[in-house]
């Protein structure tokens, strides 16, 4: 790998570079793999109390009476709660704020009316878990049903019932985003390509479900809450709100945290529940959701219906893009909901050049479990939007997707590059990235097989997809709760070291990474720098691990943390070896003055750091510091992925034989993480893409709500990936890192259903909504070909010879990157 | 996912298992538990007491006996699947049970559970049809077999009583046969949304008898006589023809992820290609 950038050869002057870049294991892995750690649920106190929860089993209705004395009555029941108990404790919390936004009020439990299936209606706690389920059982809820709204486009018309019958509209918000001339791209515009489509609801499903455990001590008054999140100290500040208690009363621990792809970047219901009752009973109490809960009851991602409207010349130059999406927000608003949609917006230009754009979200309210942030948050909603309605434009060009692209790029030179969304993208070489995975992929081989093929009745497919997302989230005007991130760095007495992030990881690595950056920013081992996370008590106050920030924003602050620690160094050291401390070198394991005759070891100036005893004038003792780091903007990794496909015509089953990936998240820490990062991506991308999707029925009932019905990627349905990066540093932080944790996600999507619709092209098919199901594509092949009898002229001449022209492109761009 | 209360007994041997069974109205018997432990999680099934087979000796064997291959009922499908006697004798029987599940579902799950559990879509079910295997099945008032063919009577329904166990599935040697087990798999739960096992005797190209068993299609597994009939006799060449037949006269199912239509097509599809497959095409 290239290691390039200016940050990199500054600290190259330095100290050369030993441990980041090294495929370094997981300092994590050990102790994960071997069951020796402890998530929530294996936490257990003296005199701990099981809570469980008795939902909804109804997607919108009124609730005429509860009846909980059977459940009161049985052995081991503790209490019994509605939300009639529930005096003192707050609602649950939205952070966004824009003009207009409908924030409907979400109580903790149900109060009168319940608005999805799984929804909150009483709460049970017992002696044990068994004892609590049995009793949520027993708890009889009479519900008169309402009408049942889960289809957005029927929830906005005239007559459709109402959600919140107080805003007189299930439409939560409209927003617009809207640059340069639309009107007169589209008046110039040779052609103008539209489509709509579907970005299915899905559900995040890590690994380990939500669990909050809870323990309150009245004569300390302090409550400590255990949960599985990704934003303890954010949680630690609203579950201060929601139960009433100075903030520095409560103490939040996310103990190892079983991934999250952004489900648990939110502030829940059993969040501020769980708390409540602890302190209510006196009793430690805790929760665990099972995953049928996980499923009805943890926020779900994507869920928007999308109209596209591309304005082209007809040699492919992009004049204007015209949007309209609806965003289902479910019922109530979660932490980021409304949000989301709006990072749509913000990525909807990618990497192309667009003069003019026009985007008008509609956020909608139906009888569904919230959306929020799912890998990605949005981004690839963007990136979906226009790397499909680019895939469709190429067809109908009869341009190779490839060369269609690189015409639209913004050159190199023109970084940082303002797009038509206002957004500053901060380097990149979008040319670069393609013209590698066409080599890695083969193109000209692959292009050649797909018209052999359809000679043959084969139906091969390439897809092609770019992407740029917006990383290390980020400048904190942008961001509703401050975008920064702490890190302390402590040289212990002994030499040892500890860092604290405020990053708290739920699986990305950083004890493993942090420790190989300051491990080579202190010449020494990264055995010796333990990292420290995911406890408010402990690490001072962080933002957390989403939006791919955790080492370009927590990662600088802990490396701008040691430089401070490092100048301190470099002052002892000069006092204690006689000189000045422009004259000190920092060697791995010792300062030497120059000329290199004295010199001290790293353990005796950390140890006289703490002895005190010989330091200069005004020295502070110890060696601890902090560092609160505010990137000056986010930044933009970006990359190229290409996938070739074989739809069976018979069944419509889809056969991935290649995917090949070219990243560029800039400088690289731990390449191996890297590459899982990029492999879990593309996985689940590849998920949206041809299996997942969580189905509410016309009733709101979800009809494959288990892993049985519910269909995550699995090793077995997935193709070798071919990997390969390209490196462009950001300026945006001293490291030049950029982010990586949701890459895969972005660009996967849009690359598959590429492939495949490229593949059914000679079909004339133009478009097949996600998941490609079998069946899906089936029936997509049926009608075209019964259209194609019809019309028996129809597709095939067009597509021969763009397959031809496709061709000869690939390799043009082969010859040009040679 | 948390199960109701229940009792639980390990019995050591067969007649303290259908002791049990005889005096607990409400009992469930537990082989590898792959149906019955999801269903008590999700409060389907609520059993006061569950019996469990697994420590009782002698359920779980393969061996030959005179013209049949016998199969205890507790055998894991992984050993199924990995048989050299079957793999030698009566290889469709492995080749379905290779394709049931995933690598843990196999390691756990025994042929005995599986065809009392009697899942619309499970692999098993197909194969025991076409083989014309039996089925043996006791009870304090003694043992009995039961013909596969009418050993299935609905949706997670069989011919047994609540009285009686399994024991053992009977097949018959089928070296000389052309066999074959094609699925369609369903990509969360790993059941067939398809599943055809064939067996055809035949001599060169000409087909002298067919056995068709279809899963995952109707209600309940079944024997495609109008396919069976439409090859008796015929040369290989007629194997499109009558896997048209795949579906005839089935009520067929229809769920979110394939339409009836669309597995009407799949059993033929899947027919002809299992029909292929047997005869080497």
């Amino acid at each position: 790998m290239a290691q390039n950038g200016k940050a990199n050869g500054k600290r190259k002057a330095k100290l050369a570079a030993v441990w980041v870049g090294k495929k370094l294991k997981r300092k994590e892995d050990p102790r994960l793999i071997q069951g020796t750690s402890h998530y929530t649920d294996d936490l257990k106190l003296p005199r701990m109390l099981y809570c469980a929860f008795t939902r909804s089993p109804m997607a919108h209705a009124e609730i005429s009476a509860i009846r909980t004395d059977a459940a009161r009555a049985l052995p081991g029941v503790v209490g019994v709660y509605t939300s009639e108990d529930l005096t003192g404790l707050g609602m649950v919390p939205c952070a966004i704020q824009m003009p207009g936004l409908n924030v409907p009020p979400h109580p903790v439990l149900a109060t009168e009316r319940v608005r999805y299936l799984g929804e909150p209606v009483a709460a049970v706690v017992a002696e044990d878990f068994y004892t609590a389920r049995d009793a949520a059982e027993m708890i009889e809820v009479d519900y008169e049903p309402l009408p049942v709204v889960v289809n957005m486009e029927k929830a906005l018309e005239k007559d459709s019932p109402v959600i919140h019958q107080h805003f007189k509209t299930n439409r939560a918000f409209t927003h617009a985003l809207k640059n340069g001339d639309i009107q007169s791209a589209f008046k110039k515009a040779d052609r103008v390509v539209k489509q709509r489509m579907v970005n299915q609801r899905l559900a995040p499903m890590a690994m380990e479900p939500r669990a909050v455990l809870a323990e309150y001590l009245p004569g300390e008054n302090r409550l400590t809450v255990w949960s599985a999140t990704q934003i303890p100290h954010l949680l630690r500040t609203q579950i201060s709100v929601m139960v009433g208690l100075p903030e520095t009363a409560v103490r939040v621990i996310a103990p190892e945290v079983g991934g999250g792809f952004g489900s648990k970047l939110n502030v829940y219901r059993e969040e501020g529940l769980v708390p409540w009752l602890a302190m209510k009973l006196g009793r430690p109490v805790k929760w665990a959701e099972t995953r049928r809960e996980n499923i009805t009851s943890t926020i779900h991602g994507r869920d928007t219906i999308n109209h596209l409207e591309l304005a082209l010349k007809k040699d492919g130059k992009i004049l204007g893009l015209r949007v309209r999406i609806l965003a289902d927000m479910g019922a109530y608003h979660q932490l980021l909901t409304p949000l989301i949609p709006q990072l749509t917006a913000l990525m909807q230009a990618g990497c192309y050049k667009i003069p003019a754009i026009d985007i008008e979200i509609q956020g909608v309210f139906t009888n569904k479990m919230s959306t929020d942030a799912y890998r990605g948050a949005g981004r690839p909603e963007a990136t979906y939007n226009i790397e499909r309605i680019m895939g469709v434009a190429a067809h109908e060009l009869g341009m190779d997707p490839a060369e269609f692209r690189l015409k639209n790029f913004p050159q190199p030179k023109e970084f940082p590059f303002t797009t038509v969304t206002g957004l500053v993208y901060d380097s990149a070489k979008y040319q670069e990235s393609i013209k590698r995975a066409l080599e890695l992929s083969g193109y000209d081989s692959l292009r050649r097989r797909q018209k052999n093929g359809w000679k043959n009745g084969k139906y091969y497919g390439v897809g092609v997809s770019t992407y740029v997302e917006i990383c290390a989230i980020g400048p904190s005007a942008a961001t509703p709760a401050g975008g920064w991130e702490s890190g302390t760095v402590r040289i212990e007495p002994t030499g040892k070291v500890t860092v604290l992030t405020g990053a708290s990881p739920h699986g990305q690595g950083q004890e493993t990474t942090f420790a190989q950056l300051i491990a080579d920013e202190l010449g020494i081992d990264p055995e010796d720098v333990n990292v420290i996370h995911g406890d408010t008590l402990a690490v001072p106050y962080g933002i957390g691990t989403f939006g791919s920030r955790a080492t370009a924003v927590g990662g600088t602050a802990a490396y701008l943390a040691t430089q401070k620690l490092k100048t301190k160094m470099v002052t002892l050291a000069a006092h204690l070896l006689g000189t000045k401390p422009p004259d000190i070198t920092f060697g791995r394991g010792r300062l030497s003055a120059k000329g290199g005759k004295k010199s001290i070891s790293f353990g005796e100036l950390v140890m006289a750091a703490y002895t005190a005893r010989n330091i200069p004038r005004g020295f502070e003792p110890g060696l601890e510091a902090t560092h609160f780091f505010e990137p000056s903007n986010f930044t933009f990794p970006f990359g190229a992925h290409i996938a070739s496909v074989e739809v069976d015509p018979e069944t419509g089953e889809v056969k991935v034989d290649k995917y090949v990936a070219v990243d560029d998240c800039g400088n690289v820490i731990n390449p191996m993480l890297v590459d899982g990062q990029i492999h879990g991506g593309i996985a689940q991308g590849m998920g949206q893409a041809m299996w997942e999707e969580l189905i509410y029925n016309d009733e709101g009932q979800i009809v494959n709500g288990t892993l049985m019905d519910y269909a995550l990627p699995k090793a077995h349905l997935l193709p070798d990936f071919t990997l390969d990066r390209t490196v462009t540093p950001t300026p945006v932080n001293p490291m030049g890192v950029k982010g990586v944790g949701e890459a895969g996600t972005i660009a996967s999507t849009p690359c598959m259903v590429n492939a495949v619709c490229d593949a059914l092209s000679p079909l004339g098919i133009k478009h097949i909504d996600m998941p490609l199901k079998p069946e899906r594509v089936w029936s997509a092949m049926q009608q075209a070909q019964a259209a194609a009898k019809l019309e028996p002229q129809s597709a095939h001449k067009p597509l021969s010879s763009r397959a031809s022209r496709g061709n000869s492109v690939s390799r043009k761009v082969a010859r040009s990157n040679t | 996912m948390i199960p109701a209360n229940f009792d639980y007994e390990s019995p050591r041997t067969l007649s303290e298992a259908l002791d049990l069974l005889a005096s607990h109205e409400e009992a469930k018997i537990l082989a590898g538990g792959h149906s019955l432990l999801p269903a008590m999680k999700l409060r389907l099934a609520a059993p006061s007491i569950v019996v469990d087979l697994g420590r009782i000796a002698g359920l779980n064997h393969i061996r030959q006996s005179g013209d049949q291959i016998v199969i205890g009922a507790m055998t894991p499908h992984a050993d199924v699947a990995s048989s050299k006697i079957l793999h030698d004798s009566c290889p469709l029987l492995a080749q379905a049970a290779s394709q049931i599940g995933d690598i843990q579902v196999r390691n756990r799950g025994t042929i005995g559970g599986s065809l009392a559990a009697a899942h619309p879509a499970a692999d098993y079910p197909a194969a025991v049809l076409a083989l014309d295997a039996e089925i043996v099945a006791i009870s304090r008032s003694g043992e009995r077999t039961i013909p596969a063919t009418r050993f299935f009577t609905g949706m997670f329904t069989t011919e047994l009583r609540p009285d009686e166990i399994i024991t053992e599935v009977r097949l018959p040697r089928t070296e000389g046969q052309s066999v074959a087990y094609k699925k369609f798999h369903h990509p969360a739960s790993g059941y067939a949304v398809v599943g055809v096992a064939v067996r055809l005797k035949r001599a060169g190209t000409k087909i002298e008898s067919a056995a068709v068993g279809i899963t995952g299609v109707g209600h309940i597994a079944y024997r495609a006589t109008a396919v069976e009939n439409a090859l008796g006799g015929k040369n290989t060449a007629a194997i499109v023809e009558a896997a048209a037949h795949a579906a005839e006269g089935v009520e067929v199912l229809s769920d979110y992820y394939a339409s009836a239509d669309y597995r009407r097509h799949l059993a033929t599809v899947f027919t002809r290609r299992a029909l292929e497959q047997a005869v080497g095409t």
